[in-house]
């Protein structure tokens, strides 16, 4: 009787779809519920949590170290952005060149840093930049006669650390993307325009980066999104969460000071939700200016 | 067709392994010892976190000897040793979740008032402790109860003194023991820094530790007597402004690591590159494990005053050791933590072990004790500590621990004190700002 159910023929697309949808509403429907269930309450260690209405929202609104941390990981999404797409983009179109030797080495030796242990990297990366003259970018620069500098306390040069953290690890992998997209630009248009007389730059404007919208747009919505959630990197970087002045403070790592070292889940999960609404927000907004909502022609 | 496979092959090893050497080994982190202590076959085991390796030294030998006099309660101890900010989460997970939690844990002064929010988790230890009550300084006890009920078992009274490289000081003529004001230290350090081009001290930036001395002689709290922040209050304002003073004459600088409790700052001194810090008793004990040049060179000292007559000592830092609602046998954790920490021999241990000032004061006068010529502390270091701490016993003041503690020294060892000894910003403007962070965080 169950095996006739299950066969026929109205039936089937329902039971193969099943997994995948109880595995989408436990593991994130409930938890996305619940989640934004938190934020409109108080939740206190041992007793139960009580309904607090929009409060932990106008506190967000009224909080400075909130605040700092939304502007470091806007700014750290916006700067991934500039030097993780063209650059990559860039290195994908070197390497897939007719004339360009030891393609598999360089392939590998890109992506070999997203491979590594974050945690390993960032706390190499922390020594790399250490404010004393021994470590290695100050002994670097004494060559040049400047002064050591103290980079993970200032912002700026903060900045300079976490990204170069984040140019090592992620260029081999939009690099890759970069180049699976690459694959699907037919020769035959580069041989077209190399007989109309196109320069090489030409080619690469007029052909290359218009065939790759659609992968520049994949790449573009997970980085919006990898870039506001970071969090991992900046920990390491800092032996912890509590950068000097909050200068390496994101919105994630000020979801985990609230809800784990302060035990004030509601509000935690408030600020979940605002990172979830901004980065929906931000995202929809540069998908639908891309042309992703229009309807075929 | 066949060098292609193999090569295909090679890659994915290669990358499997680099990705199993990615992960982190063990369930939660830390290294994990399992101390036996000559117990038998039907010890029952339980867990201990802690964040400071030597506390677990310390449990060692108390468990050798609990097991001695309880054959038939005998313990099997997992001692676990965890960063300071990741124990501290992970256990906060723990006990908000119920599951995983130690049975023992350490929980430090700064982080505690966090774990008492709402209903604590944790045991009541009352009482445990009603045997020692008349032995024990009462305030530090005081630090880890809430509502009449003790949750945290002190470890040391803290007691702040000041550390000197006499070594340094001797090179640039100086007698540590005339110094008995700011103004004695000032004078002293310019004649160290002209002389040896090495700093007197440090001007902490992410730790509290100067921040609470200066407000402690004046005889004032971060917080007031109900509890609620006062960060910019004029004595704090005059305190970081001698600070500054003291900085913007060479005599202090700022230092790798923030504050010389961290591992750049051992290497600091160990080099000879600070000649003092100001800091709890328990200091002692880095000097040993981690700045071995310095042996026979450090003499302890009561840290100078803004004016002589001030009180020269506060009790600074401090673990209260806890007993979670998840142990395994809550009657064993609680007799066995009481007798590893408030009996007379936990606290003779407490000395010749960890060199902590012992929070059952009986022990001070113990000539034999404290004065053993066996006693690694004693033979580090130029003076005795105890000749010290008799000298300030009756002037350890307390900064209160308050639910609003965590707070405050999150804004002061983040933004605040970097502001005013890296950015040079107002002192006064500084505090302010501090002041409404707090309050607005604690709304």
């Amino acid at each position: 009787m169950i095996r006739k159910f299950i066969y026929s023929q109205k039936t089937a697309p329902y039971v193969f779809v099943l997994p995948f949808v109880l595995v989408f509403l436990v593991f994130w429907i409930y938890p996305l519920g619940n989640s934004v269930g938190m934020s409109f309450q108080k939740m206190t260690l041992g007793q139960g949590a009580q309904w607090i209405g929009f409060d932990n929202y106008v506190k967000l609104m009224g909080d400075g170290v909130f605040l700092k941390a939304v502007t470091n990981s806007f700014v750290y999404m916006v700067l991934t952005l500039v030097i993780l797409i063209p650059f990559p983009m860039l290195f994908a179109v070197l390497i897939n060149n007719k004339l360009m030797w030891g393609r598999e080495f360089f392939k590998s030796a890109f992506f070999l840093p997203a491979l590594t242990s974050v945690v390993v990297a960032g706390t190499i990366f922390r020594l790399m930049f250490g404010e004393m003259e021994g470590s290695l970018i100050n002994s670097f620069l004494s060559l040049f006669g400047i002064e050591p500098i103290k980079f993970l306390k200032g912002q700026v040069t903060g900045f300079i650390a976490l990204l170069a953290l984040a140019t090592w690890r992620w260029t081999g992998v939009n690099m890759l993307y970069f180049l699976s997209g690459l694959k699907n630009i037919p020769e035959e248009y580069y041989e077209a325009a190399s007989m109309d007389g196109a320069s090489a730059f030409q080619k690469f404007t007029r052909i290359t980066v218009p065939l790759l919208k659609p992968t520049t747009l994949y790449v573009v919505t997970i980085s919006i999104y990898a870039g506001l959630a970071m969090f991992i990197e900046s920990l390491m970087l800092w032996n912890g969460n509590n950068s000097p002045k909050n200068i390496g403070l994101t919105i994630v790592g000020y979801l985990y000071r609230q809800g784990i070292e302060k035990n004030e889940m509601g509000y935690a999960a408030a600020v979940g939700i605002v990172l979830l609404v901004v980065a929906l927000a931000i995202n929809l907004t540069q998908l639908a200016f891309t042309g992703m909502f229009k309807k075929e022609d | 067709m066949k060098s292609k496979r193999f090569m295909v092959l090679a890659v994915l090893s290669m990358t499997l392994m680099l990705w199993g050497c990615g992960k982190s080994s063990s369930p939660s982190g830390g290294e994990t010892s399992v101390l036996d202590g000559g117990a038998g076959e039907n010890a029952t085991e339980l867990s201990y976190w802690t964040f400071v390796e030597l506390h677990g030294k310390h449990f060692e030998t108390m468990l050798q000897k609990w097991n001695e006099a309880n054959p038939d309660r005998q313990i099997k101890l997992n001692v676990t040793v965890m960063p300071y900010d990741d124990m501290h989460n992970k256990l906060s997970i723990a006990v908000q979740t119920g599951q995983g939690a130690p049975d023992i844990a350490d929980i430090e002064v700064g982080k505690f008032p966090d774990f008492l929010k709402g209903t604590p988790q944790l045991e009541t230890l009352n009482d445990v402790v009603e045997p020692y009550k008349d032995t024990i300084v009462k305030s530090r006890l005081d630090l880890y109860s809430k509502d009449g009920q003790i949750y945290g078992l002190p470890t040391h009274v803290g007691a702040t003194v000041a550390f000197y490289n006499t070594e340094i000081l001797d090179q640039a003529g100086v007698d540590y023991t005339k110094i008995k004001t700011w103004e004695d230290y000032k004078k002293a350090g310019i004649q160290v820094y002209e002389k040896t081009g090495k700093y007197l001290g440090t001007a902490d930036t992410s730790a509290v530790w100067q921040s609470a001395m200066m407000l402690s002689q004046q005889r004032k709290d971060f917080t007031d007597d109900a509890g609620n922040p006062v960060v910019n209050s004029p004595e704090l304002i005059k305190g970081l402004g001698i600070l500054k003073d003291l900085q913007e004459s060479n005599v202090v600088s700022t230092i790798a690591g923030g504050q010389p409790d961290t591992e750049e700052a051992y290497g600091e001194f160990n080099n000879g590159n600070y000649a003092s810090a100001m800091m709890p008793l328990w200091m002692m004990s880095r000097f040993t494990n981690y700045m071995p040049d310095l042996a026979g060179k450090i003499a302890i000292a009561p840290t100078p005053v803004i004016e002589e007559g001030m009180p020269r000592s506060y009790g600074g830092g401090g673990t209260g050791t806890v007993v979670t609602k998840t142990a395994k046998d809550i009657k064993l954790a609680k007799d066995f933590l009481a007798f590893a920490k408030l009996s007379l021999d936990a606290n003779i241990q407490i000395w010749n072990t960890l060199g902590f000032d012992p929070v059952n004061m009986d022990v001070w006068e113990m000539k034999d004790v404290t004065h053993n010529p066996e006693n690694q502390f004693v033979k580090y270091f130029k003076n005795n500590p105890f000749d010290v701490l008799n000298e300030i016993k009756d002037e350890i003041q307390l900064i209160k621990s308050t639910p609003a503690s965590p707070t405050i020294n999150n804004v002061l060892c983040t933004t605040t004190l970097n502001e005013i000894f890296e950015d040079g910003k107002d002192i006064t403007e500084a505090l302010n700002e501090a002041q409404k962070q707090i309050e607005q965080q604690l709304k």
